[in-house]
């Protein structure tokens, strides 16, 4: 076999975050080579760097393909070169025909006139070699996710695909459909194309992979052969196997009275009425504890917070909340404020601040009757109580003037933050409360979770950085499909526990 | 010293949209001052003025809340013309009392608001055709209202909401007195103190605020740009109000527009609806997630929005003495763009009442100003037009510098 890429000591840094830290990636022509890691170990960047997203000189390190050094300096070059990328978030024009799509931008053409023959008929035996029985007129958004997938194949295929890369390919797909797409693979394989896959599943990596190389923190950490048999145990230790000592602040551990009941709680996809995205879920809160709930993106964990806090997500919902032992009715946002609910949302830009305002405006949106008299702001308790919060949580800016945009990530989540506590809240949930935000501001807020919980209140967690989770929760839940998988004691808890919990599924 | 200048550039900097537009201003109106040989600032020319832009001012005062909120209304010069129709048909064809024919024509406005605002808020549909529905239904009815033809004139009473002047109040002797002290035939006394009031008011606010800031530590405005501003403000609002003391007094319309550039400025900017209009136009899942009812105020700047309209459907109707199908037309474009010339965002969440106010009396300048050279009315659309681009491409261009 010979080696049609290889990445040597590949090292990309963000400001203030190493995300690549000289990693080296060997893919032989004609196998399915499987990256394996956590959320943010790295394993997208690395995509990145290869498909000239971040282009030639933005890292260091070298990419040798065919032979040859490459520098790609955008994705056109590396398609040119026939590296294709099929993303977890489909990049399909859902209006448009199954041929129209995989023609897009690249269409058969004489003067700028479409042959719409020529493009239905190639279109036609694509479809048949990726195994999919449509029309090439057929919508695209009348198929489903996992028809859609094979379109996006079909369309690497005609490309002239030389690596195909898959990222999580099988995140959003039914059993029976993974199985489909995970045997295309093989057969492409057998046509002599060599894939890339990236996916949380090690069943299914064990079904396809012929190598799998583990990304741990921005570093590869082992190179795995199937001929010498792969096993999911050896892939999660390495996956996970870190220290965890001192990035977490100690705090007391004690759970008090119960906070908040949550019972047979079900919600469906506000779209699609058949599909149930939160299924018979139910879990509790006491006070001064925190609750960490684990699980993948796209598990539901976001849309559970959200059907709770004011019905923000899903129709037809079900279910009983308990806030103190008595029903409560949290039915609107601010019904929810009210029975003393608060939830930090996991993208602050887009839905949890209004970027182009001042610290002190969004600090007081959504307890305005408490700087308000008869519908009137009073300016100056205002500025206090921004001030007030500025100086308990360390929010670093000139003055609560600024404009929240120009603030760092971390100091936007303070301010978020801010803005929850000043409603009083009993329990938080936490949906992502670190994320994108560096080390140290990390710990600051980590510092802050535990004197929420020192306060008595309820804090429920959401997060997909396990080592967080585990280092921080009283308590974890684990959350798959839909649904709790598991329920554990931090001094139960383990990665290797969580992991096997959702990946058995 | 030089640390003071130096401030004062950095502050210009940052508030670079704000002092443009009273620049603008300004400048505008001395160039037109000094191009009609005096004309524009004739007492009966300023009189003229007010009436001529009150309507447009009243309705930007209610198109800023909707731009702010992230919508448009398109449909506001139809409405105004519909609600002239109305007025007309009851008070001259019906017999109706003034008073009753006013309070049926603002609540009608409000019920053509709501019912526009109730498609954007509840079911989603764009502002711009909702309102773009609106503006042909409403200039339709017009038309059947009035049967294509003109109606009025209108009982004295009902002319007085436009071309009335508010009375004297001060002994006639006084206003005599001070004509001849001033060579001019009369004086309103009374005009001339609420000018004196209103500076007065505008520096005692602009202190209280300025105090204010510095206890907070708020980022202050040099004190010599303070002081420059407010003065020429000052001077501005008692020159304006001396030159309509030399000739009928305070037209009727200024007050019922001051009274409503207050109200509106003040909601906006110091309670807690005018905030969450804000908020929703700023991001409104955010807004939404804050626990904001965003359908219903979105519902509720459109009822405001037509209500306004109406009012100013009124005001129209009494100034022209009738209603005409053609009133109002083409009206809402004027409107709008005294508001995005105003330094609103077409993307919502930015802009203040008083930068409508400024953006709409810029235009009513340049329309009067123009019209006394004789421009024709073809230019004065392509200047117009040009004078919006250039507003607007000024904020991008500056907010584009600021990175």
């Amino acid at each position: 076999m010979t080696t049609l890429l290889e990445m040597r000591d590949i090292t990309k840094e963000f400001p203030g975050v190493k995300a690549l830290d000289q990693v080296n990636l060997k893919v032989e022509a004609g196998e399915i080579h499987a990256i394996c890691g956590e959320n943010g170990a790295g394993k997208s960047t690395l995509m990145k760097v290869l498909s000239g997203v971040y282009p030639a000189g933005t890292y260091d390190g070298e990419i040798h393909y065919e032979d040859t050094e490459a520098r790609f300096n955008n994705i056109s070059d590396s398609e040119a070169r026939g590296i294709i990328i099929i993303h977890q978030e489909l990049a399909l024009a859902p209006q448009l025909s199954i041929a129209e799509n995989i023609f897009m931008g690249n269409e058969t053409a004489t003067l700028g006139v479409i042959n719409w023959r020529d493009a239905n008929q190639r279109t036609e035996e694509l479809l048949k070699k990726v195994g999919l029985k449509e029309s090439p007129t057929t919508q695209i958004d009348s198929l489903g996710v996992g028809k859609q997938q094979l379109v996006e194949i079909a369309k690497a295929l005609s490309k002239d695909v030389k690596l195909l890369i898959l990222d999580e390919p099988t995140a959003a797909l039914q059993e029976g459909d993974s199985r489909k797409l995970l045997d295309l693979m093989r057969e492409l394989k057998a046509q002599g194309v060599t894939s890339i896959i990236i996916s949380h599943k090690l069943n299914e990596v064990r079904y396809v992979a012929d190598t799998v190389t583990v990304i741990r923190d921005g570093m590869s950490v082992s190179t795995l052969d199937a001929k010498d048999g792969l096993s999911e145990d050896d892939i999660v230790r390495d996956m996970v196997g870190r220290d965890m000592s001192d990035r977490y602040p100690a705090r007391e551990r004690r759970a008090g009275e119960m906070l908040m009941e949550v019972e047979g709680w079900n919600a469906w996809h506000p779209e699609h009425l058949d599909r149930q995205i939160i299924k018979d879920i139910a879990f509790n809160v006491r006070a001064g504890e925190v609750v960490g709930i684990a699980g993948l993106m796209g598990s539901g964990r976001t849309e559970l917070a959200m059907s709770i806090f004011g019905k923000t997500y899903g129709r037809r919902i079900q279910g009983q909340i308990k806030l103190h032992g008595k029903p409560a009715d949290v039915s609107t946002v601010n019904k929810a404020i009210k029975a003393g609910l608060a939830y930090v949302t996991e993208d602050r830009k887009s839905l949890g601040l209004i970027l182009e305002e001042d610290i002190r405006f969004n600090t007081s949106l959504a307890n305005l009757e408490g700087v308000s008299k008869g519908g009137v702001l009073n300016d100056n308790s205002e500025t206090e109580v921004a001030e007030q919060y500025r100086k308990a949580l360390s929010t670093r800016t000139p003055s609560v003037f600024q404009k929240v945009g120009n603030l760092s990530g971390g100091n936007q989540q303070k301010v978020v933050l801010a803005k929850w506590l000043f409603t009083a809240p009993e329990v938080l949930i936490l949906d992502e409360p670190t994320r994108g935000i560096d080390v140290g501001a990390k710990y600051e807020i980590y510092a802050i979770i535990n004197e929420l919980s020192a306060q008595g209140k309820g804090v429920v967690m959401i997060s997909s950085e396990m080592p967080e989770l585990l280092g921080m929760s009283d308590r974890i839940y684990v959350m798959n499909e839909g649904a709790f998988v598991g329920e554990m004691k931090a001094e139960d808890a383990s990665q290797e526990r969580i992991m096997s919990l959702i990946v058995n599924e | 010293m030089e640390k003071n200048t130096q401030s004062i550039k950095a502050h210009l900097a940052a508030h670079m949209r704000d002092f443009g537009l009273l620049f603008a201003l300004i400048a505008i109106m001395l160039f037109f001052q000094i191009v009609t040989d005096g004309t524009l600032l004739k007492p009966v020319n300023i009189t003229n003025l007010f009436l001529q832009n009150s309507y447009i001012i009243i309705m930007a005062l209610g198109m800023l809340i909707v731009i702010v909120a992230g919508h448009i209304d398109l449909s506001v010069g139809s409405v105004m013309g519909f609600i002239g129709a109305l007025a007309a048909v009851l008070i001259v064809n019906q017999d109706m009392p003034v008073p009753l024919t006013i309070a049926i024509c603002l609540v009608a406005g409000g019920i053509i608001g709501g019912s526009q605002g109730y498609f954007v808020a509840y079911w989603r549909i764009p502002p711009f055709i909702v309102t773009l529905a609106g503006m042909l239904v409403f200039r339709g009815l017009s038309l059947w209202l009035l049967e294509g033809q003109s109606v009025g004139p209108f009982p004295k009473e009902f002319q007085i909401l436009s071309t009335g002047f508010v009375p004297e109040l001060f002994p006639e002797s006084w206003g005599a007195a001070l004509a001849e002290l001033v060579g001019s035939r009369k004086f309103n006394v009374l005009s001339f103190v609420l000018g004196l009031v209103a500076a007065g008011a505008v520096l005692a606010v602009g202190l209280k605020k300025r105090k204010q800031d510095m206890a907070y530590g708020t980022d202050m405005e040099p004190a010599g740009l303070f002081w420059a501003r407010t003065a020429i403000v000052c001077a501005s609002i008692i020159f304006l109000m001396f030159k309509l003391s030399t000739f009928r007094g305070l037209p009727n319309v200024v007050v019922t527009m001051g009274i409503l550039i207050l109200i509106y400025a003040f909601v906006t900017e110091r309670t807690t609806i005018g905030r969450r209009v804000y908020a929703l136009g700023g991001n409104e899942k955010a807004a939404m997630l804050s626990g904001i009812k965003t359908d219903r105020l979105t519902f509720l700047a459109f009822v405001n929005m037509g209500v306004l309209a109406a009012l100013a459907g009124l005001i129209f109707a009494a100034r022209l003495n009738t209603a005409t199908p053609k009133a109002g037309f083409a009206l809402e474009l004027d409107v709008i763009a005294a508001v995005f010339i105003g330094g609103a965002s077409m993307s919502g969440g930015t802009g203040k009442i008083i930068g409508a106010v400024v953006g709409a009396f810029i235009m009513g300048v340049m329309n009067n100003g123009m019209s006394i050279m004789g421009i024709g009315i073809d230019y004065q659309q392509v200047i117009k037009g040009l004078v919006l681009l250039a507003a607007v491409f000024f904020d991008v261009y500056n907010k584009s510098k600021q990175g």
